[in-house]
């Protein structure tokens, strides 16, 4: 990759520009795993701002538990099909490019940002939206919140150091 | 069969299990487990403006993380409309901490005493929804990556940003609840 190329590298939309479109036939592939990515945050008390608390207060094993055995799970099973070199259903290698590091400050004050929030709203992304479905559904406002600092951050970016 | 689908579930049952989105996903279409990078393409579908940021095809990018986030949405009204309800049985130590802020509704996954439409005007609904939900959508879009993007798929990818990233989380959280918390919902 060219430091051109790298430097182009940095938006959301831009690491994924050149992902092949996902065929209608796949949407219910995604949706079903959105689903049990759903049931599984709520079943497991991981979008609960009670939960979120005693984690960073160290009063309890749990979350850092599942986040362990999640990344655990995940990187044994990536390395295998890694090695194994297997193509994804939809025909591309399965390859998954690293984030471009830059000066690395992007990730420890986004990174801050973003733990603030986390501690006070109770909620990553993913919870935030699920604990809507479950009925919480003031977190809405939160989400509308969220998309706004997000069009925030995309107006401030160029200024921003990254 | 159904008791334990019902309940609430051991860690050891609910890691491996967001775990194995991770290959699920990229064995369905090559597809990086992260759900930040929705709120960039809904502020792409919606309201680009003339911000370079925002000025990419979001159908081909971004599609599928929208899809799956309504899979989301659908998993936690299939959760909380199925099972048994119970309290979020967090420890005694918790639960004394947050009571010495002044919570003591525990019932429900977020405190009724906050996270209400009721208390959304309060100076606590205010800075822990609203400020709070800011923070979360200014602090992902920066750091290019949320817990599923950076902590879960970006670790168990070898990827240095996504430590960087979880350190800076971590950062931001314990200085949110040690500090700003407390000060807020006790004193205001």
């Amino acid at each position: 990759m060219t430091d051109q190329a790298s430097l182009r590298f940095e938006g959301c939309g831009e690491e994924a520009a050149d992902a092949s479109r996902v065929r209608p036939g796949f949407w219910p592939v995604y949706l079903l795993l959105g689903i049990v990515f759903g049931f599984v945050l709520y079943r497991s008390e991981v979008l609960s701002w009670f939960r979120i608390q005693e984690m960073f207060h160290f009063q309890s094993f749990r979350m850092y538990g599942i986040i362990g055995s999640a990344v655990v799970t995940a990187a044994v099973s990536l390395s295998l099909l890694k090695r194994m070199k297997l193509k994804s259903v939809s025909g591309e290698l399965i390859s998954l490019p690293p984030k471009a590091l830059g000066s690395g400050i992007r990730y420890l004050a986004g990174g801050a940002i973003f733990g603030l929030g986390w501690a006070l709203t109770g909620a990553c992304p993913g919870p935030l939206v699920a604990l809507i479905g479950g009925g919480v559904s003031v977190m809405a406002v939160a989400l509308v919140s969220a998309l706004l600092g997000t069009w925030v951050y995309g107006w401030l970016r160029p200024r921003l150091p990254h | 069969m159904t008791s334990w689908l019902n309940g609430e579930w051991p860690w050891y049952v609910a890691g491996p299990a967001i775990g194995l989105l991770v290959p699920a996903l990229a064995i369905a279409g090559n597809k990086a487990f992260g759900i930040s990078s929705s709120l960039s393409h809904l502020c792409a579908a919606i309201a680009p403006g003339k911000i370079e940021y925002f000025r990419y095809d979001w159908r081909r990018a971004g599609l599928w993380n929208l899809v799956f986030l309504t899979g989301v949405l659908g998993g936690g009204f299939l959760a909380a409309h199925t099972g048994t309800v119970h309290s979020v049985a967090i420890s005694d130590a918790t639960k004394a901490t947050l009571a010495q802020m002044g919570i003591h509704n525990f019932s429900g996954v977020a405190p009724q005493e906050i996270f209400t439409w009721h208390s959304l005007l309060t100076a606590r609904g205010l800075i822990l929804i609203v400020f709070g939900g800011f923070l979360v959508g200014f602090g992902t879009a920066y750091a290019a990556g949320c817990t599923s993007g950076h902590a879960i798929s970006g670790l168990a990818n070898f990827q240095l940003p996504s430590l960087i990233a979880v350190i800076g989380f971590f950062a931001g959280g314990l200085a949110a609840s040690f500090f700003i918390l407390p000060f807020v919902i006790g004193k205001l």
